[in-house]
């Protein structure tokens, strides 16, 4: 608020002051609310708060008065207006004044002996916050990246499925292969079975011919031989017999 | 590049005396505009002085001292009759 009449005071060629209306006229070079503040990503907090003076007067106050009244201005302006609160008693000095002096010394001293300890705690603690928090953060981003590896490693692993696919076809057209020629072979066997029983019929076929025939020749080869025929034949033999006899006789 | 803007947006440092009283006639004095008020001004002390990193004394002490001040003026009524002198 203060910091703004100190950009006011700087361009001192805006001296030509319009007469009072109704629509002021802003000797800023602060811009107004033009785009739409995002919550995300949050800024960082600030490192030190505002400036405070004697830890009770903020910093603003002085360059205020700066510029008009140089470094002891505002000192001067403190001790004329204690003077004056003292001098007409609108300060009254009573008890608690005394009190006061007392427990405000012993702040004092307090904070001056004691402050830095206190501030390297807390700012340790807040370290400490801070760097759970990161290493949660840090460890989130760790898992993730894990996660991102696991997961392109599966990608690389899926874009095998093409030579699964193709072994898995190879094994099924050599079991149909295997099945065709399985029963290509039973056809051919017993196609060979059918013939051979054909061939086994005929040959038995000739040969019960041949052997009835040969039986009948004989039976009637047999039958035809009269009793007659017989005795001629049997003197013919015994005729030759007697003349082979006699042969072998004269050749011993 | 000075920028023509209604009285009542101005902030307050903006308004000339002149200005005053009818900048002040023109703000908002409903109870909601009240509270607006106070929750803005609580942010911009808080931001300030108190959500920082390495925040100071100055921020809770600059609250006790504006506390003290006004209960001293809220008593000032029976802390009169404590005076040591009658005329000033």
């Amino acid at each position: 608020m203060l910091s703004r009449l100190v950009l006011r005071a700087a361009p001192a060629a805006l001296r030509a002051l319009p007469p009072p209306v109704a629509v002021g006229v802003l000797h800023t070079t602060r811009p107004l609310h033009t785009t739409r503040q995002s919550l995300a990503p949050v800024p960082p907090l600030p490192e030190k708060g505002g400036e405070v003076r004697h830890g009770l007067i903020p910093e603003e106050f002085f360059q205020f008065l700066y510029p008009k009244t140089g470094v002891t201005g505002p000192y001067m302006l403190g001790t004329g207006l204690l003077l004056y609160l003292l001098s007409k008693e609108i300060y009254v000095v009573n008890h608690e004044t005394a009190a006061a002096a007392c427990i405000l010394t012993v702040i004092v001293y307090a904070i001056k002996k004691f402050g830095p300890e206190v501030a390297a705690f807390a700012d340790k603690l807040n370290e400490e916050k801070v760097a759970t928090a990161v290493a949660m953060k840090d460890e989130a981003i760790q898992t993730l990246q894990t996660a991102i590896e696991e997961e392109k490693k599966e990608q690389w692993r899926a874009e095998g499925r093409s030579y699964l696919f193709d072994a898995k076809r190879n094994n099924v057209a050599m079991l149909l292969e295997t099945n065709y020629r399985e029963r290509l072979l039973m056809v051919y066997s017993e196609v060979k079975k059918r013939l051979d029983y054909q061939v086994a019929m005929q040959t038995l076929k000739r040969q019960k011919e041949q052997d009835h025939m040969i039986q009948w020749v004989e039976k009637n080869v047999v039958q035809s031989i009269t009793p007659q025929q017989q005795k001629e034949s049997i003197a013919k033999c015994i005729v030759d017999l007697k003349a082979l006899s006699k042969g072998a006789h004269a050749a011993v | 590049l000075p920028s023509a803007v209604l009285l009542k947006d101005m902030k307050l440092m903006d308004v000339k005396l002149g200005q005053l009283g009818s900048w002040l006639a023109m703000r908002d004095f409903t109870p909601g505009g009240i509270m607006g008020a106070i929750r803005r001004g609580h942010s911009r002390y808080y931001n300030k002085y108190i959500n920082v990193r390495k925040g100071g004394l100055g921020g809770l002490s600059m609250v006790l001292a504006g506390y003290i001040v006004l209960s001293y003026m809220w008593s000032y009524s029976h802390i009169k009759h404590d005076r040591r002198r009658k005329y000033h």
